[in-house]
């Protein structure tokens, strides 16, 4: 453990309005110097837990040490954190360097200090040189990056950011995330960043929360979270999938009355969802030992740059259609030839890809 | 392209196009300036040109002399604007915490606010005037009141001189001081107090050094509008102080 960051311990956060919980006994452990996401769809009750940790929120109980300080009772400006908002929140009144030196200037830190603070601020950020803007002069990039600079000015040991990066473009967005992660691990500061981009979390997070409806989905890496999905809502949520409904019945697990074989046994019998990952399906013409075969129409063919998607109905007795969807890889050597729209294919889902959730 | 000169397609029809969009947004300002040119700026023109006209019907700077020179005619400016900055002073003490109030509430409940501040607006001045008069004078209610439960032994001269002034002004000019003040703090994002704050403000140094500064704008206009109006108020001076002694704009009307 550094002395530059904090762990956090959050335990049996709950708040509700009126009847509504925005967050239902809610408890994890976010280590020091961790990357951690919470994740969810809007209104999940991410950024109440975040409001919750940064104090503008109060829970109706709980507690939330950092480190083995509860601070759960302190008001946000003694909790000693950098926080950057979705919609930067800069104050339009003060200059780009004003902007960044307001922490320093709280804390009493001399005029040559606080200088030479903003400008290291300012370089790590990338922003050298602009100090004497107005706010209003920025492109949203360079905003978002003053905002940056001044929730770290003052070396905070805890960073939230709350959906920093929704109002950028995707580009901008995609080299922000990385450069988020380079800053993330050179300052080491512990950091709780909210999103609903799964793509944001999985490419940033050292861990993820998945959080729906106020409750805690599933914690864990990203890898864990996108290939061991705990249940339907996170499969669904995370990633592109597919999900094919499936019975089991004596621990066989049967699809449209055919049996399929899965890669980790499941102990009680019922009804079950198989998470098809569409990188993970392709088109195949042989039946082998250890792939999962099914059969269906392709109903659309969709080119997307980097990949072509195939939008394929199942062949299945149900009333309901069972759509899947298969990725392509633009220029991959497939031993099969891309098939035409109305065209019969066959699907192969190797038996280790091959995951059930309820 | 080596050098090729381009084409100007419809360059020139283009040009009126826009042209004519101008000169239509121009047209919308007509009406407003056929008004105020027709009753305001010929009159007060020729008024002006008056003003330099003397006894004999020459050009002559008489009346100006007359009231930088006239005792009555200074009081009464010097009161006019006693009483303005006064009054603009009362209101923006009274005005701005109420307008923080109620940029803070939900829109819905700022509304019902909002009716609450407009509602005054239905009564005339006058008999808004008057009702102050009926309540603040020697015998009126808040006198009777306070005598009775024996807050006072002698009635306080509320009216006839400037605390009846005041009090009739403040109570007139208050939602002017609101209505564009609580619009200004509307639009201040919340976040950025939020975000003060997180960076180690208390509450009272995020209010003077995030949001005061921000209000600024909405305050400076409510403060404009108010002693702008108190300058030229003439009946509300008239009754609740008392005669033509006090106000400038009373004098105007002699």
């Amino acid at each position: 453990m550094t002395d530059s960051s904090l762990n956090i311990s959050i335990k049996n956060v709950t708040k509700t309005y009126d009847k509504f919980y925005a967050l239902k006994d809610i408890s994890l452990e976010i280590s020091s110097g961790e990357f951690m996401t919470l994740l969810g769809p809007s209104g999940s009750g991410k950024t109440t837990l975040l409001m919750v940790l940064a104090g503008f929120t109060n829970p109706d109980y709980g507690s939330v040490k950092f480190g083995e300080d509860e601070v759960i009772l302190k008001p946000p400006h003694l909790r000693g954190i950098g926080m950057v908002f979705q919609n930067y929140a800069l104050f339009p009144h003060m200059s780009v360097e004003q902007n960044v030196g307001y922490p320093q200037k709280l804390r009493g830190v001399s005029v040559a200090d606080t200088n030479r603070s903003v400008q290291e601020a300012l370089e790590t950020v990338k922003l050298a040189g602009l100090g004497h803007r107005g706010v209003d002069e920025l492109s949203g990039g360079q905003k978002q990056r003053v905002a940056l600079a001044r929730a770290i000015v003052f070396k905070p040991k805890i960073l939230l950011m709350d959906e920093p990066l929704s109002a950028l473009d995707k580009k901008l967005r995609e080299e922000m995330q990385i450069e988020l992660r380079q800053l993330h691990d050179t300052l080491n500061m512990t950091t709780v960043y909210v999103t609903h981009d799964q793509k944001e979390a999985l490419t940033m997070s050292d861990r993820i929360t998945v959080i729906n409806d106020g409750e805690l989905m599933q914690l864990g890496t990203p890898n864990e979270i996108y290939e061991h999905p705990n249940n339907h809502f996170i499969a669904d949520f995370i990633g592109e999938s597919s999900l094919l409904p499936v019975s089991v019945k004596k621990g066989l697990v049967f699809f449209d009355g055919a049996e399929i074989k899965i890669s980790t046994p499941v102990k009680n019998d019922g009804d079950f969802i198989l998470v098809v990952r569409p990188e993970k399906a392709f088109i195949t013409s042989e039946n082998s030992d250890n792939v999962n075969i099914f059969a269906g129409i392709v109903l659309d063919s969709i080119f997307q740059g980097e990949s072509q998607l195939l939008v394929i109905k199942l062949n299945s007795m149900s009333k309901d259609e069972v759509i899947l969807r298969v990725r392509v890889p633009n220029g991959s050597v497939t031993q099969v030839a891309l098939p035409a729209v109305g065209q019969d294919v066959k699907i192969g889902l190797r038996v280790a890809d091959s995951y059930l959730v309820s | 392209m080596g050098g090729a000169i381009l084409e100007k397609l419809n360059e020139e029809g283009l040009q009126k196009v826009a042209f004519k969009e101008r000169l239509t947004l121009l047209g919308l300002t007509l009406p407003y300036l056929i008004f105020v040119a027709a009753l305001i700026i010929i009159p007060v023109g020729w008024l002006f040109y008056l003003s330099f006209i003397g006894r004999d019907g020459g050009f002559s700077f008489e009346n100006y002399e007359r009231m930088t020179k006239s005792r009555a005619y200074i009081r009464i400016f010097i009161t006019t604007f006693k009483i303005s900055i006064l009054t603009t002073l009362i209101c923006a003490i009274i005005g701005y915490p109420l307008a923080y109030f109620m940029s803070q509430l939900s829109r819905r409940w700022a509304s019902i606010c909002m009716i609450g501040v407009l509602i005054p607006f239905w009564t005339s001045l006058l008999v808004r005037t008057y009702a102050w008069l009926v309540l603040l004078q020697k015998k009126g209610l808040i006198n009777n009141i306070a005598l009775d439960i024996g807050l006072i032994s002698e009635p306080i001269k509320f009216v006839h001189n400037t605390t009846g002034t005041l009090i009739g002004m403040v109570h007139i000019m208050l939602p002017f001081l609101i209505l564009p003040l609580y619009a200004n703090m509307r639009s201040i994002d919340k976040d950025c107090l939020k975000a003060a704050s997180s960076l180690g403000a208390t509450p009272t140094r995020a209010f003077w050094t995030v949001f005061f500064p921000l209000s600024l704008p909405g305050l400076t206009a409510g403060l404009l509008i108010v002693f702008v109006l108190c300058l030229g108020f003439y009946v509300t001076p008239a009754i609740l102080g008392g005669g033509a002694r006090n106000h400038g704009s009373d004098e105007n009307f002699q």
